[in-house]
């Protein structure tokens, strides 16, 4: 908002380019609105590290993409050998594929606190649903992004991990085996199923990710920050219209909050990246290491872990109804695991938006919800059993029951008096 | 330097002499219980002990075909003309990789299934099982090549190292009672004298049959594992290296941006 008839306006130097610029595009103007003046709550704590945190391993994932693209031969007889290339004949290549592979993992981590985050807090209440619906349009994508991703390295826990999937499309009642057979683009998962994978891979999926970031960038500026007091701190300013308990998102919370908190976990996750790739088998699963083999399934095929709770709870439905296999009933549970929190804006039914103000039945339902979703996690990586199954039907229950039970909770509990102004 | 010849083209022959009837691969579980086997990746002279093993009893049907002698030779710290003319058989040049002579479609007649390649091998099931893998044949009489595997049971692979270790059968000896809480049994009436029982399924190697003797043989056997876990992650102690001057970079910078920042926060008053 340079002032453009000032006398005084310097037309030289660094200031004179910059003035130049801002003639022509709103530079000052967008940089103001968006950071040096966008007034964020000044009462954040840690868990308003993942938004930000969410960004950079977004960025670390687009460049490291980008590299590992170059090398990538997305063929059924080159893709294998190509990523066995990447790790021993190209510079550095090593580096750059376990910088994706534990970044796709480093995403889940961040973007689920962020989640989590949203749902103590109460971030997804009025006038934040589109902000927070634009965020599950982000999840929705990051989980496909991430499916066609694990296709790509074409080991054979690809290869059947993406068979199991696929197939749920195939329990879909009438239609489902012709759409099954659309969606491979063959009778079964071949080089034009990875070649697909690759193109929504690095093109579609990334592209929509960086739109859908950008809108729910967009739409947090226009409405906001939530803070942990579920305060709306636009309701008290000051004299100039600044809100009373809002701090200039820069530098306060760029350099102040951020920036260090970047670093931090920039350790945590080159400890992983330098020291434990594989994590375990839980970020690179050991039959990855073999090339895909549609006549070898592996001895039992487990997702990625940050699609185990969702992949139990689709293991726990085992009763065919209306004579409709339990498979397609089971796709349908684990779907709707996946969007039902898109509807929290409509659910939440308390007068006070953060946790620490709600009522004790919040509360438990919360922790229930939190250790269903670790439980879920947990029987998804192991074989089935009757008493996993079970396990996992309890969990999917008191999943389901957190959301569904909301406007009942939310209405009847005793909530706490929320402060006007935030508490540090 | 640790690189010797030996017989040339020696696991080529063991296979196409013991391969003629076909047997499946079939993988099942085996509660056989595991020694340790704890890599070394410093240990250069048994890393080139493991090339020159696997080189004389495993490339003539296992395939490394993922990694290349040169760097394969730059790594284990042996000069490039030593390796051609040395482990070399193929005249393959220094640049390519470490392919199989065998004819996968041939060896497929002969074993029903081709040998897998083995870049990943320990990637795939672990050194562990590796190193425990190799050193449980024993005579099986029922199978189609004479070799059962007490890890792997009724794997297809002969028992190519045979002549390292020995004739080892699968017999009942008696070995010291273990005791409730974890420990030997011993006979209190003669002090020092351990209570044994008999057990069945143990694995015995008939002395003099074998050109090592068994301490030889499972350092040969850690040689080769060792120089499989190797070739499973070329660039792992390079990782490692430059772990440490990231992590020690990342901490430096955090300590920084932990001051820088902490002079911002000051200003907010709560």
């Amino acid at each position: 908002m340079a002032e453009n008839n000032s006398p005084n306006r310097p037309d030289k130097g660094l200031m004179g380019m910059l003035n130049w610029f801002d003639d022509r595009f709103p530079l000052m103007e967008t940089w103001n609105y968006h950071m040096a003046r966008y007034w964020a709550p000044k009462n954040f704590n840690f868990w308003y590290y993942f938004g930000v945190l969410s960004m950079v391993v977004l960025v670390i994932q687009l460049l490291t993409g980008l590299w590992l693209t170059m090398s990538y031969v997305p063929s059924g007889a080159g893709a294998f050998a190509s990523v066995e290339y990447i790790m021993r004949d190209v510079e550095y290549g090593w580096l750059l594929r376990y910088l994706h592979s534990t970044g796709a993992s480093a995403f889940f981590v961040v973007v689920y606190l962020h989640m989590f985050r949203g749902m103590m807090y109460g971030s997804y209440r009025k006038p934040r649903e589109l902000l927070w619906l634009v965020g599950m349009a982000i999840f929705i994508a990051l989980m496909a992004e991430g499916f066609f991703g694990y296709l790509l390295p074409w080991g054979n826990m690809s290869f059947w991990a993406a068979q199991v999937i696929i197939s749920l499309v195939g329990a879909i009642p009438v239609i489902g085996p012709d759409l099954m057979e659309w969606v491979r683009g063959d009778f079964l998962i071949s080089e034009i199923t990875l070649n697909r994978f690759f193109a929504l891979h690095v093109i579609a999926l990334p592209l929509v990710l960086i739109i859908l970031v950008f809108v729910h960038i967009i739409a947090l500026h226009h409405v906001g920050s939530n803070n942990p007091d579920g305060v709306e701190i636009k309701k008290n300013k000051d004299a100039n219209g600044i809100p009373l308990d809002g701090i200039p998102f820069h530098p306060y919370y760029t350099i102040g909050h951020d920036l260090p908190a970047i670093v931090l976990f920039l350790i945590l996750f080159c400890l992983v990246v330098f020291f434990a790739p594989e994590m375990g088998g839980y970020f690179i699963e050991k039959p990855n290491f073999e090339p895909a083999n549609p006549l070898k399934t592996p001895e039992h095929i487990v997702p990625v872990w940050y699609y185990t709770p969702f992949y139990a709870m689709l293991r726990a439905a085992t009763y065919p109804l209306f004579g409709i296999p339990a498979k397609f009933w089971g796709f349908l549970v684990m779907a709707g695991a996946i969007a039902v929190p898109a509807v929290l804006p409509w659910l939440d039914r308390s007068p006070v938006k953060s946790i620490r103000y709600k009522g004790m039945i919040s509360k438990v339902m919360l922790g229930l919800f939190l250790i269903s979703f670790f439980v879920l996690g947990y029987l998804g990586t192991i074989p089935p059993s009757p008493f996993a199954t079970l396990m996992a039907q309890v969990g999917t229950a008191v999943y389901f029951a957190y959301f569904v039970l909301m406007p009942w909770y939310t209405r009847v509990e005793k909530t706490k008096p929320v402060p006007d102004r935030v508490t540090t | 330097m640790m690189i010797k010849l030996t017989n040339s083209f020696r696991a080529a022959i063991v296979c196409l002499g013991l391969a003629l009837a076909p047997a499946a691969f079939a993988a099942s579980a085996s509660d056989w219980p595991m020694d340790t086997m704890t890599p070394n990746l410093q240990d250069q002279p048994s890393l080139q002990n493991g090339w020159r093993l696997y080189m004389n009893y495993c490339i003539g049907c296992h395939s490394l075909e993922h990694q290349r002698y040169e760097r394969t030779a730059d790594d284990l710290g042996v000069p490039y003309d030593v390796a051609l003319d040395q482990l070399v058989f193929t005249g393959q040049k220094i640049g390519e990789q470490m392919t199989t002579a065998m004819d996968p479609t041939m060896a497929k007649n002969w074993f029903g299934a081709p040998p897998p390649d083995l870049t990943m091998v320990t990637r795939v099931r672990g050194e562990e099982w590796l190193f425990n893998y190799l050193r449980t044949f024993y005579l099986d009489e029922s199978r189609p090549l004479g070799a059962n595997n007490k890890v792997f049971p009724n794997v297809g692979m002969p028992n190519v190292l045979e002549e390292l270790q020995g004739v080892q059968s699968s017999a009942c000896i008696q070995m010291p009672k273990i005791a409730a809480n974890g420990g030997e049994m011993r006979d209190p009436l003669i002090p020092g004298q351990a209570i044994t029982e008999e057990r069945c399924g143990q694995l015995v190697v008939q002395e003099g049959t074998g050109t090592m003797t068994p301490e030889e043989f499972d350092q040969a056997v850690y040689d080769l594992t060792n120089f499989l876990y190797y070739v499973g992650e070329p660039s792992r102690l390079e990782r490692h290296r430059i772990g440490v001057y990231v992590i020690l970079f990342l901490v430096i910078l955090y300590i920084i941006t932990f001051l820088l920042g902490r002079e911002f926060t000051k200003d907010v008053k709560h």
